[in-house]
């Protein structure tokens, strides 16, 4: 932005719709200086006044207006986490394999998108339809990777100790991560913005576009994904296969098939979590999956892994979680502890939720795997 | 392997007397051979050593998932740098701080124990992961309000090791032999890594390691047996925590520097993979597993651009970027070849088959 | 269990078999050229690869421009040789290259690019005797440690800090600050020094955010900064953070001007932040490229040797590299304890500046420049001296 105040934002209740006087009766500002109504005058029934978290008495905080601006922070983030949560769960629900792997194929995907959206722009297309190419480019890139994948790395350790495919996965996550360096160099990318970047005002919480696409998509996916499992043929398939695929295997159902099919749902929602977190972040590099996919699956197991629905609840939870708790934690602590905690307030939460519901909180079996 | 034939068909004092003599010379043959780099890995090597056999205690005996492993290494690390250099003036000598850092890893793989005892397989995983992190983020922050790590900057000038008045970092002569100060590293680093591998194999053969191994395979039937899996698998943590601590306080004495970067949670996961790549359960395998994850990066990265000058005339690849890729696909194609590590315990591998 | 001796001559098989494969070059004879290698030492892989390979390029220049000058020292053509290590930024690694550098018997070393890898490193080096120059570690622990052999070519975070708050309350006119940091070594070192410098000229700190080097999702830290308006935010850390952090700050309609240090000052951050780098400060130590004698000319040299642009600290790996090799000229030696006792001497006029050693072997005078985002690029504001009083 223009700091020195190129306003695009134009809520009328907003504190930043003021500007940003340069005044210098207002900048010596120790006396409670009259001379500064402009944005926070009007204060609407629904706000709550705040002003002692601020040394300067007559600024006044819509502490509701943040705290709703931190629920959509943590529900744009939550939506993230849940669509790479959907591609751990739905794997670990049918083979109870952690595919750690899975950051990375994000990370592909991410990549993809951009490289496309690059070569399509300067062929002239419209952005949407950029926007919609680009994206089944790189679900169809991160389909085909995650097919070699469960095929290279996986498939032939199904009945190996139980943590060899967890080994390879590691070992395919640091292979394709160099593989994308090589690919797309060291540097960041900057994503071609693609929709438009207004920002919308919704009471005092400022929106972008791509947080509403971002959040609307993820909802769509799930509850498609929903409808596949639970009321098609194919999901029941996949549900048998989880439950047990010898005698899945017997009734007629390929559990190779339905293995791979279950891989690739998950790498096309990676594909998705990539570009959006692209465009939403502007930026994408080789290294961006990891903490990424972890984040993700640190969002699976609060929700249950293995249990679809849990996986959209434990992403938008820990989103949310996250988002608050880096706004508040200072506060609430006055200013002891500060945002460098947020992780360790996220994981604090994940324990207690665990000790209270070992299976996470949808979960409905303890896993007998040990 | 006539070698290796020839090797296992001495008498075992023979055979005793031989290893002897090949670790005690290792360090001279390593530096005259490679140089002192390669000797400087050799003595990190050591360390992972120990690492992983702690951790083994915890995945390859008792069966307990632990992502965060490095945690404790991080605990080790910080009380010997709190309690030996100038962050807060103390100086104590270092057989008095070893064991007060594996007591205090010691307490906290109980406090991570304790919660976690209901959860199995991967919510175990996930949470002690989950651990991991805390501990480097508490230790990453604890410069403010009250100073005691020096947050992100880390501790610097931490004494180095001194036995017997003599520093473990100057060289040393004796009978006119000057002895570098890296061989003498080496030789404590050994020691203790010996103590480490005796005090496993004792605790694997004891009443308790049955108790271990009976929780790996079958928990409720442990239970039914009469095995207080509480206290066992508490047991397992502080055991394996204690080990973890101990090292961690030789590497800051080693480094003479600690900061938070060192103990990530792919360390942990390194860890993890010498554990499982060397052969879960089975000592001499974890210790193949260390030692070939901390020397494989080193071999790749003296050798990614030499090798590829001489066969293609020209670097192609990044050596760097290469050295990495091999690693990956050297991780995967073990795991593919020998799914039970490179050196499983021939005993545990039934049990193991068995999902 | 019968395992020593089953298993030690196994295990030393393996060791040695694997380590087998590397051997050192052979010494250089008499009649040969001299041969002057130096190391080059900063992340290769990872978050921050872009900026190592950056200094890399620098330093490589830096010993391209000398072999093409084709030195000779006492009558023996002299050749210089450039051995760069990927360090990870971790300080493990950063040690373990420190020793391969020590047993290579390089002359001297370029590096490293944090400091949390170069504090540690610089304990080897200085044991060794090996001059070393740091193009980008800015942590005044470094050259504190009173080692001899620890150089820096750019300021340190005392003397860009208390520039930059300078700046921010006095320039910017930046009554109340709100200050966030990534909680690494060099982002939490700035940010501690540029808050004494901002409060010590009369400015409030009203909120204090920390994120880490690995995040790129702010709106939370922000949203909070917002309730508290301050007039400017600072952010000491590097540019993947900075570049979505500006557009966040952006998205959010935070009304704050945003002020960078010398992490977020580069070509990287302009392209990554697109519209939002418009009216950012930042600074960056020496003189802007472009008002110093040979700094047009460097830009284009290294955009049409490597096909990139400058990422950010090449121009101080250049510096560092000369600097040595000026010093190996004054000399007429390679030998690094020869290089050590004219390192001192230095006078030299780099690229991003002209080139003095204080006693520490921090810069003796260093300026700061400051810059603002304009149209897409940094455009040079004011160069400010840091002579401490």
């Amino acid at each position: 932005m223009g700091a020195a105040g190129n306003h695009q934002h134009r809520h009328p209740l907003s504190i930043t719709e003021g500007g940003f006087p340069k005044t210098d009766s207002r900048l010596r500002g120790v006396s409670p200086a009259p001379t500064f109504p402009q944005g926070d005058a009007p204060i609407s029934a629904t706000t709550l006044t705040l002003p002692v978290l601020c040394p300067s008495p007559y600024r006044i905080i819509r502490g509701v207006d943040i705290f709703l601006q931190q629920v959509a922070n943590g529900l744009t983030l939550g939506s993230i986490y849940a669509l790479v949560a959907l591609g751990y769960t739905l794997v670990y629900g049918i083979l109870g394999l952690i595919n750690f792997a899975h950051g990375e194929v994000v990370m592909v995907g991410a990549l993809t998108a951009l490289a496309a959206s690059k070569f399509l722009l300067a062929a002239a297309l419209p952005p949407y339809l950029v926007f919609t190419l680009a994206f089944l480019l790189a679900a169809l890139v991160c389909m085909a990777l995650s097919v070699i994948i469960e095929r290279i790395a996986y498939r032939p350790l199904r009945n190996a100790p139980r943590l060899a495919p967890l080994i390879t996965a590691i070992g395919v996550s640091i292979i394709l991560q160099q593989l994308a360096m090589m690919l797309w160099g060291r540097s960041y990318h900057a994503m071609p913005q693609l929709l438009p970047e207004t920002t919308f005002a919704l009471g005092g919480v400022q929106i972008t576009v791509i947080q509403i696409v971002i959040i609307g998509v993820a909802g769509l996916t799930m509850a498609a994904l929903l409808v596949l499992v639970n009321r098609t043929r194919l999901g029941r398939a996949m549900r048998a296969t989880a439950e047990n695929p010898g005698i899945a295997a017997l009734m007629g159902v390929d559990a190779n098939r339905i293995i791979v099919l279950a891989f690739m749902i998950g790498s096309a929602l990676a594909a998705l979590a990539g570009m959006l977190v692209a465009s939403n972040y502007g930026i994408a590099h080789y290294n961006m999956g990891f903490m990424l996919g972890l984040k993700a699956f640190t969002a699976a197991v609060l929700g249950g892994i293995g249990n679809l629905a849990g996986a959209v609840v434990g992403g938008l939870l820990l989103g949310v979680i996250e988002a608050l708790g880096a706004g508040y934690i200072g506060d609430l602590t006055g200013g002891v502890l500060g945002s460098q905690y947020q992780d360790v307030f996220a994981f604090f939460v994940l324990i207690g939720v665990l000790v209270l519901r070992p299976a996470g909180l949808l979960g409905e079996r303890v896993a007998e795997r040990a | 392997m006539n070698a290796g034939m020839f090797l296992t068909h001495m008498p075992r004092k023979v055979q005793l007397a031989l290893a002897v003599v090949a670790l005690a010379g290792l360090p001279f043959m390593v530096s005259a051979g490679l140089g002192n780099t390669w000797l400087r890995v050799l003595d990190f090597a050591l360390l992972y050593v120990m690492l992983a056999l702690g951790l083994n205690i915890v995945v390859g005996f008792a069966g307990l998932l632990d992502l965060g492993y490095i945690a404790f290494y991080a605990v080790g690390a910080y009380v010997y740098a709190l309690l030996a250099s100038p962050q807060f003036g103390l100086h104590w000598p270092v057989w008095a701080i070893l064991p007060v850092g594996a007591l205090a890893a010691c307490g906290f793989g109980v406090v991570l124990g304790a919660p976690t005892l209901r959860l199995r397989g991967d919510y175990l995983a996930i949470v002690t992961l989950g651990f991991g992190e805390i501990v480097r983020i508490f230790m990453n922050n604890l410069n403010a309000p009250v100073n005691i790590t020096n947050g992100p900057k880390g501790i610097a000038s931490i004494d180095p090791i001194q036995i017997g008045g003599h520093v473990l970092s100057q060289p040393l002569e004796i009978f006119g032999v000057t002895v570098p100060a890296l061989v003498l590293t080496y030789y404590f680093f050994l020691a203790l890594a010996l103590l480490v591998m005796l005090a496993g194999l004792r605790l694997q053969d004891s009443r308790i390691g049955r108790a271990w191994a009976a929780i790996r395979e079958d928990e409720m039937a442990a239970k039914a047996c009469g095995i207080n899996t509480r206290n066992v698998k508490l047991l397992a943590f502080a055991m394996g925590a204690s080990f973890g601590g101990l090292a961690g306080g030789l590497f800051a004495s080693f480094q003479e520097f600690v900061s938070p970067e060192s103990f990530s949670l792919m360390e942990s996961i390194m860890v993890l993979c010498m554990v499982v790549l060397g052969g879960m359960g089975h000592i001499p395998g974890v210790i193949l597993g260390a030692l070939v994850l901390t020397v494989l990066p080193e071999a790749f990265r003296h050798g990614a651009g030499p090798v590829q000058q001489a066969v293609f005339g020209q670097v192609l690849v990044d050596p760097e970027n290469l050295r990495m890729l091999l690693f990956g696909i050297a991780l995967v194609a073990v795991m593919l070849y020998r799914p039970s590590g490179l050196w499983p315990d021939p005993r545990h591998r039934q049990e193991f088959n068995a999902r | 269990m019968k395992i020593s001796a089953n298993t030690l001559p196994l295990v030393l098989a393996a060791v040695l078999g694997v380590a087998a494969c590397s051997k050192e070059a052979p010494p250089s004879d008499a009649t040969a050229p001299i041969i002057i290698r130096f190391g080059h030492a900063a992340p290769l892989t990872g978050p921050q690869a872009h900026l190592g390979k950056d200094n890399e390029n620098g330093a490589r220049l830096a010993m391209e421009d000398a072999n093409a000058a084709n030195l000779t020292f006492g009558g023996r053509a002299v050749k210089f040789e450039l051995l760069s290590e990927d360090d990870q930024s971790d300080p493990r690694q950063g040690n373990l290259v420190a020793q391969k550098f020590v047993d290579a018997k390089v002359n001297a070393v370029i590096g490293h690019l944090n400091s949390g890898t170069t504090i540690p490193a610089s304990r080897l080096y200085s044991n060794a005797g090996i001059p070393q120059v740091s193009p980008s570690a800015t942590n005044p622990t470094y050259t504190d440690q009173g080692f001899k052999t620890a150089f820096r070519v750019m300021a340190n975070d005392v003397q860009q800090g208390k520039v930059l708050g300078g700046y921010a309350v006095n320039n910017l006119q930046a009554k109340t600050i709100a200050v966030i940091d990534d909680k690494t070594a060099y982002g939490e070192g700035l940010a501690t020094e540029f808050k004494k410098a901002a409060v010590a000229a009369g400015a409030t700190v009203v909120a204090e955010e920390h994120t880490d080097d690995k995040s790129v999702d702010f709106k939370s830290i922000l949203t909070t900064i917002k309730g508290k308006q301050p007039d400017l935010i600072f952010f000491g850390g590097m540019d993947p953070q900075a570049a979505p952090m500006a557009r966040q700050i952006k998205q959010l309609g935070v009304p704050a001007k945003f002020m960078l240090g010398d992490g977020g000052c580069n070509a990287d951050f302009m392209k990554n932040a697109a519209d939002a780098s418009e009216g950012i400060y930042c600074s960056l130590p020496g003189v802007p490229l472009a008002r110093m004698a040979g700094g047009a000319k460097f830009s284009e040299r290294y955009q049409a040797r490597f096909k990139a642009n400058i990422q950010s600290y090449a121009p101080y790996a250049y510096d560092a590299a000369m600097v040595l090799i000026d010093a190996a000229k004054r000399a007429q030696s390679g030998e690094p304890a020869r290089i050590l006792a004219e390192l001192p001497k230095t006078d030299y006029n780099g690229v991003t500046a002209h080139i003095l050693f204080d006693a520490k072997g921090d810069l003796k005078d260093g300026v700061i420049s400051m810059y603002v985002g304009k149209n897409g690029a940094w455009e040079p504001l004011e160069t400010i001296n840091t002579a401490i009083p």
